[in-house]
This record gives structure tokens, sequence and C-alpha cells, in this order.
């Protein structure tokens, strides 16, 4: 039986043991005995036990497969194959694989055997696991059937198996996020012993060319990350510099000023800026915003490269407002209004009030708000690379062209590339950087606000 | 108890020395009336306390007095309010200025999450009354003591006003309110989030403050009413039922609603 039919199998018979568990709860009610749970709690327990431990040795071997039978294999391909390189084993493996599935390209004699041996296994492990998953079933249905007596607990039973069911869920958003850093630190640990850290962090010259072949002209690249550093800080800044000041002014007249029917349709029209695809954004910058600050700026005697940080920087800036406007909104609409009667009961005007009052109250929230934006700002990478260009240049100008982080990450890993190369690893150190100063932000964002909410709370 | 039909009320509505005349006050949240045709005099220097069951519309009477209902859109007020003669409804009037003279201090402490310092401050500086740090100091202290908050707080003016306990906190907002030297304080049951001792001190208060200013007091607590005032009006469903000298409200209560209500048989 395939995965997908045994997967059925299992639900069935789970089905089953529930209508089982509970029947049988039944009858030893109706002989007059007070039962500890209700038979619906019985059933469950039942089912739970029919289901779980079958589907979960289906997961495992569906893990776990793979590895051993190609362990197996090795042993049958031909002793010349087996001297070889560890790539070579891979690649004669993966022959065998094609030439089981009759996909082979070119008939190989010498593998033969090892094909032979696959298609055995594979018809050998599939009855195995078959009759090893239903059994399970099977046994579970048989176990609980004999425990199901008047006294037995099966609710407790049941809600600690639930609770154990939704730990195993959250774990696995956890430790998929360990395994991604992981994965990320293995990289850039790889790199840095290619590439000084010391190199990679204050170095100034980012040419991340590397020469492929040992015969090709190339330069040995250099990957001093500093340009991109100064690059991303740059552009974020432009964008903050737009979105904090236009943000916020617009959550202060959305939760202050606005009548209920404009805020009705502010608020949403609003948040539909978050909700366009960056890479809309993207050419909106490169193709309007950056020929009209190139103009603008030539008309003024200035040079203005065509991809510029300062286009990229003030299309990013709108994108984010409404980050910054609705969860300050948010917080602002959260100052109790206690403080704000306080403040006109002294007469004071709306604006003083919403100066001294308000703002300071909320600042807390407000601060939060910014710091979402700015890890947001950061991490963006569309409208950054259609509009502000690939060069990694050291500058503060604004309107030359930069390149971030991000970007850089992107244009590493597009194209031809070997993994083990400092080039494609460098993209692994990059986002090492990255994560960790989105998390130190988010980390900052979250404290901020907490401490806000134990304030009104 | 149903309405009274003929809105007439019992008991001196009016007084000789009137620092606030309030006559034929209706105030209409949208379509529902809250106030009916209320007239009430409250005279200088004097703790007015104004009684009644919850709903009874004696918040929202205290709020008309310095149009602290402005605040809420579909709030409608007619009839007028003098205060020295002026009428405070009178299109022409500034609601900022008016509400430095009329303050008013709410049932739960609201100070500002500034120091204490800036929480005194915060009236004059709006308002322009100090003309150097010196001044400003000076009415931050003199406040505080006025409001009996100064031996307390003198060594942390510069911590966190809401760090401090609920009734030195609803000192704080007296304080704040007499920095702005207002002529009349507008109290919205301003002990019913405290405690008994941190109510007794802001009694006294109240007691004291009635030198200088005119006080009009929203309570619950019928106690309280007898130990800080000396006329008593009686709410009943957006009605002024009666007004009479506290004394005699207690004693002996014309209207046979304020006598339920004294006694005990609702509110």
């Amino acid at each position: 039986m395939n995965y997908s039919s045994l997967i059925i199998a299992v639900l069935i018979l789970l089905g089953g043991a529930y209508l089982l568990g509970r029947n049988r709860a039944r009858a030893i009610a109706s002989q007059g005995m007070r039962l500890h749970s209700l038979p619906t709690h019985y059933g469950a327990l039942m089912a739970l036990w029919t289901g779980l431990p079958p589907l979960l040795l289906l997961l495992i071997w569906a893990l776990a497969e793979a590895p051993i039978i190609d362990h197996l294999l090795i042993a049958q391909l031909p002793e010349a194959v087996q001297q070889g390189s560890s790539s070579d084993i891979q690649l004669a493996i993966s022959k065998v694989h094609n030439l089981a599935i009759g996909a082979g390209i070119e008939a190989a004699p010498e593998l033969e055997p090892a094909v032979r041996h696959l298609l055995d296994l594979q018809e050998r492990t599939l009855v195995l696991h078959s009759g090893m998953v239903l059994s399970l079933a099977l046994l579970g249905i048989a176990l609980t059937w004999r425990r199901i007596k008047a006294d037995m607990r099966a609710r407790t039973e049941v809600e600690s198996i639930v609770r154990r069911l939704l730990f195993a869920s959250s774990g696995i958003a956890v430790l998929t996020t360990l395994g991604i850093l992981a994965s990320v630190l293995y990289e850039a640990w790889q790199f840095f012993g290619k590439v000084s850290p010391f190199e990679f962090l204050f170095g100034t010259t980012w040419s991340p060319q590397v020469a492929l072949r040992a015969d090709q002209s190339g330069s040995s690249g250099s990957f001093g990350a500093v340009p991109l550093f100064a690059g991303t800080l740059l552009i974020s800044l432009i964008a903050m510099f737009i979105a904090v000041p236009v943000g916020l002014m617009a959550a202060i007249y959305l939760s202050e000023y606005a009548t209920p029917t404009i805020r009705q349709y502010a608020k949403p029209a609003l948040e539909i800026l978050a909700g366009i695809p960056t890479v809309v954004y993207g050419f909106f910058a490169a193709l309007t915003v950056a020929p009209v600050i190139r103009e603008l700026g030539e008309s003024m005697g200035l040079a203005v490269s065509s991809e510029s940080a300062l286009a990229a920087g003030l299309v990013m800036g709108i994108m984010i407002i409404p980050f910054v406007s609705s969860l300050s909104d948010d917080v602002i609409n959260a100052v109790p209004q206690s403080l704000r009667d306080g403040s006109y009961g002294l007469g004071a005007t709306k604006s003083e009030t919403v100066k001294e009052v308000v703002i300071p109250a909320a600042l807390p929230g407000i601060v939060g708000a910014i710091m979402l934006a700015v890890s947001r700002a950061i991490g963006e990478t569309m409208i950054v690379a259609m509009a502000a260009g690939l060069a990694a240049n050291l500058t503060a100008n604004p309107l030359d062209s930069v390149t971030t982080v991000t970007v850089q990450i992107v244009t590493l890993l597009v194209g031809d590339q070997e993994f083990d190369s400092p080039k494609t690893l460098a993209a692994f150190a990059l986002g090492l950087v990255l994560f960790l100063v989105t998390l130190v932000l988010n980390f900052v964002a979250l404290k901020v606000v907490q401490k806000y909410r134990e304030q009104y709370d | 108890m149903s309405i009274i039909e003929n809105h007439k009320t019992n008991g001196a509505a009016f007084c000789e020395n009137p620092k606030l005349k309030a006559r034929n006050v209706g105030v209409f949240y949208g379509e529902k009336q809250a106030i009916f045709d209320v007239s009430l005099d409250i005279g200088a220097n004097e703790v007015i306390a104004l009684i009644g069951p919850s709903g009874c519309g004696k918040s929202t009477f205290l709020r008309c007095l310095n149009r602290m209902n402005d605040t809420i859109d579909i709030c409608h007020v007619s009839g007028e309010i003098l205060l020295d003669g002026e009428n405070i409804y009178d299109t022409k009037v500034d609601v900022v200025p008016l509400r430095a003279r009329v303050g008013m201090v709410f049932q739960k402490p609201n100070p500002f999450p500034k120091s204490i310092y800036d929480n005194i401050a915060y009236g004059p500086r709006i308002h322009g009354l100090a003309h150097s740090r010196v001044d400003l100091d000076e009415i931050v202290e003199k406040s505080l003591q006025r409001a009996g908050l100064w031996n307390e707080v003198k060594d942390r003016l510069h911590s966190p006003g809401t760090g401090l306990s609920g009734g030195q906190q609803q000192r704080l907002c007296i304080a704040r309110t007499i920095a702005v030297d207002p002529e009349v304080i507008l109290m919205d049951e301003p002990c019913s989030a405290l405690d008994p001792i941190a109510t007794a001190k802001i009694e006294e208060l109240i007691d004291e403050l009635r030198e200088n200013y005119t006080i009009a007091i929203v309570t619950h607590s019928m106690q309280q009413a007898a130990r800080v005032s000396q006329r008593t009006a009686y709410f009943h469903l957006g009605q002024l039922i009666e007004v009479n000298p506290t004394d005699q409200v207690f004693t002996t209560p014309e209207h046979t609603l304020t006598e339920a209500y004294i006694t005990g048989r609702f509110g």
C-alpha cells in the first residue's frame, strides 16, 4: 500500500475505534456502573491511540526510508564506484533510482544488480511498513479496548494527550526557526573559515566575484560588507524619515480628529498600502519616482544616478506608512479617555492635549511600532533591487546608487553557483547579520510594547 | 418610582450670591434626553453636593458646568448656564479660558504620565501663568501645599506621578486643578476609588478649599455629602427634585423621593 491509501486506512480505523470505544463505554454504563468520564471521552481516547502511533510511525518511516535504502544500495554498486569519491557514489545512486523508475537515459549494465536490489527493497519495505502501521493501529484498538473500565479516567488522559499535541504543534514553529538559524550559522561558519570575520564586518570593498575554475581570469573577490550595511542604513533612514512623521500624524488624525465616518473609510484605505505587493512598489520606484528625482536633480545642476537611494527610500517609506500609522493608531486609542478629560478639564486645547498628554502616554507603543517598521525596512528587498541598483558604493549621498544586504543576498544566490565557494557562502553570512539585527529590533520592540501594556491593563 | 410630572424643584434652588446660575438646562444624548429642565444656583464659596441614584444625571449636569460634554459628539445642551452672569454656552465663549476658570477633578485619579512637577506645571504652562522658572516653582509648591501633598512629595518632585498611591494621585489631580487658579472646582465622585483614610484627607481638603473656591461635588456617599457640603441637590431620573441646606435634606427632606433615597430604600 502506498502512503495515501495507508493514511486513509488508518483514518477509517480511527473512526471505527471512536465508535467502538464509545459503545463499549455505553455498554459498561448500561450495566448500572458509574463511568468516570462521558462515553465520547472513551471513544476519543480509543481513536487517539489508534491514530497517533501509526501516523507517527509513518512520518518517521517517510523521513528515514530514503537514506537507509541508499545506504543498502552502496554495497551493490560496482567496486570501482565504491572506491570513488562521495560525489561519484551519489551520482551512481541517482542513476540507479532513475533506472528503477524506467527513466534511465542510457542503459548501465554494471548498475543492474543495484537496480534489481532497489526494486526488491522497495517492494519489501512497502509490505513491511504497511503491515507495521496497520498492526500498530489494531494494537491500539485492542489495548485501549481492554483498558476501558468504569473507573478509567479517559477524560484526563484525552486532555493530556491533546495538550501534548498542541505543544508539539507550537514546537514545530520553534524548531523550524532553530533549524533555519542552525543552517545559517553553519554556512556562515564555513564562510568565516575562508574569509576572516574582521574583513567581512569592517572591510569597505564589496566585490564578491570568485573564479569558478582555476584557469579562469577573475578577481579573487573581496567581501567587505560595510558598503552593504551603509546602504541598508541609508535607505532605511530615508524610509523612516518619510514613514515616521507621516504615519504618526496620520495616526493622530485618525484617532483624535477624524469623525467616525471618515475613520471608517480612511483607516482601511491607508492599510491597503500595506497590501500592495512590494514588486509593484519596486517598478513604481524604478520607472516613476527615480526618473522624476533625476530630472529634478539635473534641473538643479546635481548629478543624480538613474538608480538612487533616494528613490528607493522614498517609496519604501510610503510602503511602511501603514505599519507606523496602524499600530500607532491602536496604541493612541488605548490611551485612557480619562487622561484626555484631565487635560481638557484644565483648559488645554486639543493639540496641546495630543502633544503633551496623549503622545507621551502612547510613546512606548509608538516606539514599538516604529521598531517593527524599521525591521520591515531593513528586510525589504524588491524595491531596493529595482530602484537603488546593485552597485556597492560606500556613500552617504542619497542621490548615488547603493545596494543593501538583502539585495546582495539575492544576487549572490541567483544563477549558477557552487555551494562551497565564498561567494555563495557570503549570502549566509549576510543573512546571519540581517537575522541578528532584526531579531534584536523585534526583541526590543516587543519589550517596549510589553512595558506599555503593563501600564494600563 | 415614576417621573414626577410637574418638573418642579422643591426647596431653595436659588441663593443670594450665585457664582454659577443654571437656568432650564436640558441635556440630550442624540435623541435621548438625560437632563430635564434643571435650574440651580451655586453660591460663591460654598460646597454644593449633587446626590442621587446611578444614572440620575448628576454627573452629566456637573460636566455641563465647564462644557466637558463638548467632547462627546452627540451631546447637546439647551437652556443657559451663567458664570458671573455670562452664558457659558454663548457662541462667543471660548472653552479654553472657561475650563481654566472652572476646573474639574475626576472619579478615577488620572495623573498624566509625567513627573509630579510637570503634572502640576502643565496647566500654568499652557495658560502662560508663569513668567519664569522661579514663578513656576512657586506655583507648583503652593498648589501642592494647598492640596496637602507637599510634605509627602517634596523630595521626589521629578519622579512619575503615576507612582503615587491612589489617594496621593487624587490630591495631585486636585493640586493640578488648583495650579491654574480656577474660580470653581467641579468634583465628580473624587473619592469613589479611594480608601477611607485617603477619603478623609480629601474631605478635609475640600473643606479648606471652600475659602477660596466654589465647589460642586457629585458623590454616592451620603455621609460624604453631609460632611463636606452646605447645600445638597437631589437628582432623580434627570430631574432636580430637591435643593436645600444639607442639614435639612438629611433630617427633614421635603420630597418623598429624597426621603426614600437618603433612607436607603433605593439607590
